[in-house]
């Protein structure tokens, strides 16, 4: 037995020692290769009488496997050191630059009549479009503003034809027409889109954004006007009060009219909505004409409704603090880039509208 | 149209500040734009007195001038006048006064070396006439006591701009804003006394309406006054007008502008004696002409309305005057004319000519007719009191009568319109003080509307009229309901919206520009549409409805260049237009990339940016967007604005029926023409339009989800081609074989030069094969091997690579 003790205790003496990974394949072979220590032990079992051979072999396999175990543990450790050598030999510069990647930007505008089209979806409207090139009748006549009407010079139109009877539109307004004409009351909708007038300056541009918004029922008056706008306007500004104020206005195709305004101050430079005792006019709207309604066979003796009309852009620069709406247009790359919005930054109305 | 505090009190009793009152004006429709005092900083010009003059050494033309400006004060003051003399008494404006004509602020200034403290003023300068030779002669006799003293009087009142609505032409005059004002409850307004006029002295001018069609005058109102003196106007009338922004001119010409800004009744006064034998007024003859007082001459067309004598053309009726027979200083006989002309006509005629006049703009919105005798009386006079002269009777010619407007009003309405609710009472109180007379009958007002009112015609309007003075703030919010009958977006707006964000989302940044375009520009893209010309641009640069988006698109690009970016990727998706007519127009997503990749990267290899990146874009757009790319088919036929060799079509199917994309670089003529310089431009079009859209939801579309776990194998081929053929065609061909069991096929290698025979070259497939009923054998794959070198050989002429 002092055999196998021997074995044993030499070679874990051995394996204690740094060893490379040929010098313990020896010492592998010395033990268990054919002619090894341990392999000519077990050759002996069938040589041991019966009352010492269920005691040698128990010995025997404890010896194994403790030889066996302390070997490959060796041999792990040499060859995860091996590893981290190899790996330390890699090793980079993380902080060189990632590749390089660009980024695209959706365009104010289009972020906000995305957000304009998710508030308005949450209280029942769908959205219309109409086409940018318009005939003079749905654009001013359906819209009660015949020709001759003074309130056309307050419009001041690009036309296609000498005839004046083709023309970009001026307002999304004829898409209430186009809607009406179209289907059967009640209607619901906004109509965002470019509208056009021959106008340039700081604050005119001859194209920008308007949403057209119409809601005719049989018993819509003021009250939800008044209500809808209100909420339009809290949710958009996404504060809990707003100081809004209707004032009388006119247009041809609504009656009452009236303009909307919110208050507003100016903190540290910026624009602060909802507080301030200034005013700011921000939306025209009214009850739709019984001649427009008249103008589109809708009897005005069973319904009802308003119209409004809001200038997007404005919209747009007042929440973004864009102050030069002649930027919007102007497709300069450092303004895209800056006031611009990420592609994935979709508003809705779970996630709310900005980040 | 511009009022003060102080004039409105005449017709207005009130005890109110002015915040409150311009808050009521806005309240009840008549908005307040500006508030400014016009006589601010005034009190700074001086009555002064040039005591010395002396050449300037610098300059032959200027003077220098030691001034008295009171109180013993000399100031020397350097002028170009030539009438700067000695012993003149003029206006002296200091140093931090604002010169009324320009503007402009005064400051202690260096002339040629001499410094000058302040300004002799012109009266041009001082906005006080035409009159810019030479600086103010105040008469010595006048004011030689008074140097030093102020020499204007300083008015408190501001001027009040008020932004009056088309329908409202009654409040373009004093009296209309008191009237709205009282029937809102703010103040009383004023009942005055008319005096009139009672004459035993004939009308000896003749006066005649030509009855003819189109004529645009109803009634002509006249009177004469004889014997009269013109004279500059009293100071009370001269400060009334330029409070409110009007230039006095002369008695009688600023008496008739007192009439029309107090009451709104626009009057003409001519000089009796320039009239060759009486007034016609008539319809013109195409190519008449006159000069008028603008001194511009017009040329007119036919069919516009005229005041004519024996020698033609005197003015346009209800527009402007003429030079021939206008009011001089010298003037003896006066004819006062108070007419009523038609909207319409008034409006056709001044916007054929061009033309912008007080009277006009009244009177294209609709003058009170009844207020014709009450202008002649008031104005005839103010004549009288300050010219002097015998007034005649009136002679009124008209050709059609004012009948009254009634309506039918159920008071019902209101509520059912405002959503709030007054009194019966309470309406007829507010409208009675709007100058309704009213009736009730049964459950209806009868209503006769104010003559002055011709903006109101119909129930809905006598609403307005009630909810404007009761206030909007009455007006209760009703919440809105939260709930959804409809889905807010249809299938392509839904799209569009997708498209928008996917190709933002490759490094695009979205531009939004112009739907119109310079025609040069629009030139090298428009293909073989027509011109759409707009008939009157802002400017040259912005003349056509664009026919594609690129050509504004390449335009900022190249700005953006300019600014010292080289990379950079933008699109627009947005109408471009095919006709003039409505609905000629087709959504379009249009991107320009420029520039290199991995520019100056230390990791990649920098390249150009080229027709594949482009190409991947525009695929995996439609892609995401729902499309199979295993079925679309490409081909080289682009527009004349792509490089002929590098750019391609995509169709959805190999049917081809409508364009769903053009990409690839753009023509290098075209970069070359417009100056642009870049080392790459390549782009895409993407026609929104031609989608077809189903009305299947994407997932409806998906086929039943099932995947094979047997062993794929995947083969590679070398293929040895004619130049010609199109790796599409290849691939077509390689997929038609088995296409249960080809699941892929990729193109990893395409060479052309050294071992491969001229005209031809190699194509390097990699094929993925896999069964989804078993693991194929050896024999199998053999067998799949053979069949596809087979057919692509057969199929294509190529020849397998050994």
């Amino acid at each position: 037995m002092s055999d196998l003790k021997k074995i044993k205790d030499d070679f874990l003496l051995k394996l204690e020692k740094k060893l490379s990974l040929s010098e313990i394949n020896e010492i592998k072979t010395n033990l268990f290769g054919k002619n090894g220590l341990i392999s000519s032990q077990f050759k002996k079992i069938g040589s041991i009488s019966e009352s010492e051979k269920k005691k040698f072999a128990s010995e025997l396999n404890l010896i194994k496997d403790e030889l066996q175990n302390q070997i490959n543990s060796k041999i792990n450790e040499i060859q995860s050191e091996e590893i981290n050598k190899k790996l330390e030999k890699e090793k980079v510069d993380i902080t060189l630059p990632e590749r390089t990647f660009i980024r695209g930007k959706i365009h104010p505008v289009s972020q906000t009549i995305d957000e304009i089209s998710s508030i308005f979806s949450e209280i029942g409207f769908s959205v219309e479009e109409g086409p940018d090139v318009e005939n003079e009748y749905n654009n001013f006549t359906a819209l009660n503003t015949p020709d001759n009407h003074p309130a056309r010079d307050m419009h001041d139109t690009f036309y296609l034809d000498e005839k004046k009877e083709k023309l970009l539109r001026t307002h999304t307004s004829p898409v209430q027409i186009r809607t009406m004409l179209k289907d059967k009351p009640p209607f619901k909708i906004i109509a965002p889109g470019r509208t056009y007038r021959s106008d340039s300056d700081q604050t005119h541009s001859p194209m920008f954004h308007q949403v057209e918004g119409l809601h005719i029922d049989k018993n819509i008056n003021m009250g939800n006007l008044k209500g809808c706008l209100n909420y339009f306007i809290k949710e958009f500004f996404e504060v809990k009060k707003i100081k809004m104020r209707f004032r009388p206005s006119h247009f041809p195709f609504t009656e009452p009219s009236a303009e909307v305004d919110i208050g507003y101050e100016i903190k540290d430079g910026k624009i602060v909505i909802g507080e301030g005792d200034k005013w700011l006019e921000i939306l025209g709207c009214g009850m739709v004409h019984p001649n427009v309604l008249k103008n589109v066979k809708v009897d005005s003796s069973k319904y009802q409704g308003y119209a409004f009309g809001i200038g997007i852009d404005r919209l747009a620069m007042l929440k973004y603090g864009i102050n030069d709406l002649r930027a919007f247009f102007d497709c300069d790359y450092r303004w895209l880039n800056h006031f611009g919005f990420d592609p994935l930054d979709v508003p809705t109305n779970y996630r709310g509208l900005s980040r | 149209m511009k009022i003060t505090f102080d004039w409105l009190k005449e017709h207005l009793k009130i005890n109110s500040k002015e915040k409150d009152l311009l808050e009521q004006l806005t309240n009840i429709g008549l908005e307040v734009e500006t508030v400014e005092n016009l006589s601010s900083g005034i009190e700074l010009f001086k009555i002064a007195k040039v005591i010395k003059t002396e050449k300037h050494p610098n300059a032959d033309r200027l003077k220098i001038c030691d001034v008295d400006i009171g109180k013993g004060e000399l100031k020397k003051v350097v002028c170009g006048a030539p009438n700067a003399r000695e012993r003149l008494i003029t206006i002296y404006a200091p140093p931090g006064a604002v010169i009324p004509k320009t503007q402009t602020k005064l400051v202690v200034a260096k002339i040629r070396d001499v410094i000058s403290y302040g300004m002799l003023c012109s009266e041009s300068e001082l906005n006080l006439s035409d009159e810019s030779e030479g600086i103010v002669e105040l008469p010595t006799s006048k004011y030689q006591k008074k140097i030093g003293d102020r020499y204007f009087l300083k008015t408190k009142t501001n001027t009040i701009d008020l932004s009056i609505t088309p329908n409202r032409p009654d409040c373009l005059g004093v009296r209309g804003v008191a009237r709205d004002l009282a029937a809102s409850g703010f103040g009383k307004l004023i009942n005055l006394k008319e005096k009139k006029i009672k004459s035993n002295i004939k009308h000896s001018l003749k006066v005649k309406i030509n009855k003819e069609k189109n004529q645009g005058c109803s009634v002509f109102g006249s009177c004469l006054i004889k014997n009269v003196k013109n004279t500059e106007s009293p100071q009370w009338l001269k400060d009334k007008l330029i409070s409110v922004g009007q230039k006095p001119i002369s008695a009688i010409v600023d008496i008739t502008n007192y009439v029309m800004l107090d009451i709104n009744r626009p009057l003409h006064a001519y000089d009796a004696d320039k009239i060759e034998k009486g007034l016609i007024i008539r319809n013109s003859k195409s190519g008449e002409e006159f000069t008028a007082l603008d001194n511009k001459s017009y040329k007119l067309e036919k069919d516009m309305c005229v005041i004519s004598d024996a020698n033609g053309v005197l003015g346009l009726g209800g527009i402007i005057g003429g030079t021939r027979s206008g009011t001089e200083f010298d003037t003896k006989n006066v004819l006062l004319e108070s007419a009523h002309f038609k909207p319409r006509s008034i409006r056709n005629a001044a916007k054929k000519l061009n033309i912008d006049t007080d009277a006009k703009f009244r009177f294209e919105r609709g003058i009170d007719p009844l207020s014709i005798e009450e202008g002649l009386n008031k104005a005839a006079y103010l004549i009288k009191e300050i010219c002097g002269g015998e007034i005649s009777k009136i002679d009124i010619q008209k050709t059609e009568s004012y009948k009254k407007k009634k309506i039918s009003f159920n008071p019902n309405l209101f509520e059912k319109i405002s959503g709030f609710k007054i009194s019966n009472r309470e309406m007829i109180k507010i409208l009675e003080n709007l100058g309704f007379k009213s009736k009730q009958e049964r459950k209806y007002f009868s209503l006769t509307i104010p003559s002055w009112r011709p903006d109101i015609m119909q129930e809905i309007d006598i609403v307005e009229e009630l909810v404007r003075i009761s206030g909007f703030e009455k007006i209760k919010i009703v919440d809105p309901i939260k709930e959804r009958t409809r889905s807010t977006l249809t299938k392509s707006q839904k799209q569009f919206h997708f498209l928008q964000r996917s190709i933002a989302s490759k490094g695009y940044l979205e531009a939004i520009t112009w739907s119109f375009s310079d025609s040069k520009y629009n030139d090298y893209f428009k293909g073989k549409c027509e011109d759409i010309r707009i008939v009157n641009p802002i400017s040259s640069e912005l003349n056509v409805l664009r026919n594609s988006i690129y050509s504004n698109l390449i335009m900022y690009m190249r700005k953006n260049l300019d600014r010292g970016f080289k990379d950079l990727s933008i699109f627009e998706i947005g109408p471009i237009f095919t006709g003039s007519n409505p609905g000629e127009q087709n959504t379009v997503i249009c991107g320009l990339s420029a520039g290199k990749k991995y520019r100056l990267s230390w990791i990649d290899v920098e390249r150009d940016i080229d027709v594949f990146d482009v190409k991947r874009d525009v695929v995996q757009t439609l892609v995401e967007a729902g499309y199979n790319s295993d079925k679309f088919f490409i081909d080289d036929k682009t527009p004349n604005y792509y490089h002929p060799g590098k750019s391609g079509r995509l169709f959805l199917n190999q049917d081809k029926d409508q364009v769903i994309a053009y990409f690839g670089e753009i023509h290098p003529n075209i970069l070359k023409k417009i100056d642009f310089k870049t080392e790459s431009l390549v782009g895409f079009e993407i026609f929104m339009d031609n989608l077809n859209l189903t009305d299947k939801t994407l997932n409806n579309q998906k086929r039943k989800f099932e995947v094979s776990d047997f062993q794929k194998s995947e083969r590679d081929f070398a293929f040895i081609v004619s130049k010609d053929l199109k790796a599409q065609d290849l691939i077509n061909v390689i997929s038609n074989i088995d296409q249960k069991l080809i699941s892929n096929i990729r193109v990893f290698d395409v060479y052309e030069g050294e071992n491969i025979p001229e005209n031809q070259k190699s194509i390097a497939i990699n094929v993925t094969i896999q069964s989804n009923e078993k693991t194929l054998n050896d024999n199998d794959l053999e067998k799949i091997n053979n069949l596809i070198i087979k057919t692509v050989e057969n199929k294509t002429g190529a020849k397998i690579r050994s």
